[in-house]
């Protein structure tokens, strides 16, 4: 299509949906409708400065402000940027290097537990000297610090386990998450560190520090407003983050190490890159966004416990990845959005348009086989139960109709 | 001058010994070939040289250094690259790709650079992007660059080894059976590359090969190996005649006479 022309249609189609969302802040469609327009932008034959402008246009201008008026969709927004951090993270073990990790969400509660401990007064059951919770800017030095502990213990992790492949590695992974959450769960004795299964709380939040600027141009904005759109600009910025890290990893003698390794460990040797030094290091790098996410997540939530980090979530990560597409930087972030919005979104959506059809209380006439009362839709039939089903059913037809994954990586970016 | 030198290399694999004592020279602006029946033990020396197996005993010298113990991509590090027998390409990586991986070790890029984008580091990946192409041309694969590697014909691919090979900028190249499955123009063709590489771009190649029009027309010094043991090495027409290789090759018996006439 004429770039010119699908331009103006991007933009019509922008305006009509944000007005339908603005219109309907209730709606779950028009809001589907709105957050399919980044789609239709990655999508389109737009100039790239053009797609860049409108991108910008969507993330930064129209969300916040919808959000504002709903700010459940900037709850649903940040949850979204929350699991593509994790999923970009995890394409690089999986999808780069090719390693088969599934205990990813390890290093998500050693971030979330760094600062869940120390911006909160659970730090003082073992350091004396009243000085937790430590003041809210600590955050963003403890956003820092996550992504060098991350690495760090990717890297310890790594040391021992990466003569392993495929399959005992995974399980290796997998045994290391467990220990992980075991031990969130059992450090309250002797001494308290996580304060065990009864979790950690009040987190501390990060500082509004530009609430003096809001002031000083006088506008009066109550922190409940605030702060979710504050963790929407957080969230999206360090997508951004990773996205670009990423990306000029993938496009870097690292990058290729990385996929040379994936596809051929053996040649890749052969070629003179050291194997064991390149996977160590892309555990590292997936380890440190993953941590540097648990961070934000703990700030978020204001109380975590080991409960938000079970099994499921790896393999719920993972299954974004493998949706979107191994080793495709696309494939993650559609993976990571289109998955949480259907678990978020549609599946309760679906739940209550029953439930609101169940109490209208209205009689269907159905043709030759009488009539239907739809108060009597079985209260079993509930989409939003059925969650981890109707996921399972989406791998599966993924798997027979498209292995590869909905946006796979494409060659002709890899000149 | 020796480029390379093994001795009394040996190796076993349980009960089988795949080398036995075996002593190679591979001297400077020389192309060498390693000829011997099925299963006796070439691929396996190339392992061993390469340090995907250690050797039980003996000694790998190359250029006054010793190899042994070091692992695979020191050993490319020291200057020595290779093919396989059975294609090992980067199925999913695009042609262009599979020869930027072969220069890794020669781009020095850290990782600040690569990530805040530096001039410099810009510069390098431009740099081996216009020598990739150079190889990639050289090889006979202009206009596939951008395409996956397994998307490649079966003579392509082998192409493709030897620029990926390449790319490391190897003092020595190890080709293994480079011609496999070509027809003879195919293989003729690849010969006459071989050739091209001797000088601009490797000081030495040392080649397994079956196919004997190859490997009497371009060698320099032949090697023969059966059972792991080398039998007979010198010039191409010295191996031709020598009565144990005839018998490697064909057994021994009034048949055997009758071929070598």
């Amino acid at each position: 299509m004429n770039p010119s022309l699908a331009s103006i249609g991007l933009l019509v189609y922008i305006t009509g949906s944000s007005i339908l969302a603005y219109l309907h802040p209730q709606s779950t469609l028009a809001f589907l409708l709105f957050e399919a327009s980044l789609l239709l932008i990655y999508y389109s034959s737009a100039r790239p400065g053009v797609k860049f402008m409108l991108g910008a246009l969507v993330l930064l201008v129209l969300m916040p402000i919808l959000g504002f008026i709903n700010a459940y969709y900037l709850e649903i927004s940040v949850e979204v940027g929350i699991y593509v951090a994790l999923a970009l993270g995890l394409n690089i073990v999986v999808g780069f290097v090719g390693l088969l990790n599934l205990g990813f969400v390890a290093f998500y509660a050693i971030g979330a537990y760094l600062w869940a401990i120390f911006g909160s007064p659970q730090a003082n059951e073992f350091i004396a000297g009243g000085f937790f919770p430590l003041a809210s800017y600590w955050f963003f030095v403890f956003l820092i610090l996550s992504i060098a502990i991350g690495a760090a213990t990717g890297v310890l992790l790594g040391l021992p386990v990466l003569r392993l492949r495929g399959d005992y590695l995974a399980v290796v992974t997998l045994g290391f998450a467990e220990v992980v959450r075991a031990l969130v769960n059992n450090l309250d004795k002797p001494i308290n560190l996580t304060n065990g299964p009864k979790g950690i709380s009040p987190i501390e939040k990060p500082p509004l520090f530009f609430q003096p600027v809001l002031e000083f141009f006088g506008i009066q904005v109550t922190t409940a407003k605030l702060y979710p759109l504050y963790f929407y600009f957080l969230v999206l910025f360090l997508v951004l983050g990773i996205i670009l890290v990423t990306r000029r990893l993938e496009d870097s003698r690292i990058g290729r190490a990385w996929k040379a390794i994936r596809e051929d460990e053996l040649a890749a040797a052969a070629m003179g890159i050291p194997v064991v030094r390149m996977k160590l290091f892309g555990f590292a790098v997936g380890a440190s966004f993953a941590s540097a996410v648990g961070v934000l997540f703990a700030a978020k939530q204001v109380f975590i416990n080991p409960e938000s980090f079970t099994f499921m979530e790896s393999i719920g990560v993972l299954a974004m990845v493998i949706v979107g597409g191994m080793g495709s930087v696309p494939g993650a972030v559609l993976g990571a959005t289109g998955v949480t919005i259907l678990n978020l979104q549609l599946l309760k959506g679906l739940s209550l348009w029953l439930n609101s059809l169940r109490q209208s209380g209205a009689i269907v006439s159905i043709p030759f086989l009488g009539s239907y009362a739809l108060s009597q839709i079985p209260a079993q039939l509930e989409p939003a139960k059925y969650e981890r089903m109707v996921f399972g059913l989406i791998l599966i037809v993924m798997m027979i109709f498209r292995p590869q994954g909905i946006l796979p990586p494409r060659q002709d970016q890899r000149k | 001058m020796a480029l390379l030198e093994l001795r009394e290399l040996s190796k076993r694999f349980g009960g089988l010994q795949a080398l036995a004592r075996v002593n190679l020279t591979v001297e400077d602006g020389m192309i060498a070939s390693l000829i011997g029946p099925n299963g006796a033990g070439k691929t396996t020396l190339f392992n061993t040289l390469t340090g995907i197996y250690p050797p039980d005993e003996g000694e790998i010298q190359f250029r006054d250094r010793s190899l042994v113990g070091l692992k695979p991509d020191r050993i490319t590090h020291a200057g020595i690259s290779r093919t396989f027998q059975n294609i090992r390409l980067f199925s999913h990586m695009t042609v262009l790709e599979n020869v930027l991986v072969g220069m890794h070790l020669h781009m020095h890029t850290g990782l600040a650079e690569i990530l805040l984008r530096t001039k410099h580091s810009q510069a390098r990946e431009k740099d081996a992007r216009h020598k990739a192409m150079e190889l990639i041309e050289l090889t006979g694969l202009a206009g596939r660059e951008g395409e996956w590697a397994h998307q490649l014909s079966y003579g392509e691919q082998r192409r493709l080894e030897v620029a990926r090979a390449l790319a490391a900028q190897p003092k020595l190249l190890l080709l293994d059976e480079p011609t496999a499955g070509m027809n003879t123009t195919e293989a003729q063709s690849l010969m006459t590359l071989f050739r091209q590489l001797l000088g601009p771009y490797v000081q030495a190649i040392l080649l397994i090969e079956h196919n004997m029009r190859v490997v009497m027309g371009i060698s320099h010094r032949v090697h023969v190996l059966d059972y792991g043991e080398k039998i007979a090495e010198g010039h191409p027409d010295e191996v031709r005649q020598d009565p144990r290789v005839i018998e490697a090759y064909l057994g021994h018996g009034v048949w055997a006479g009758n071929a070598q006439s």
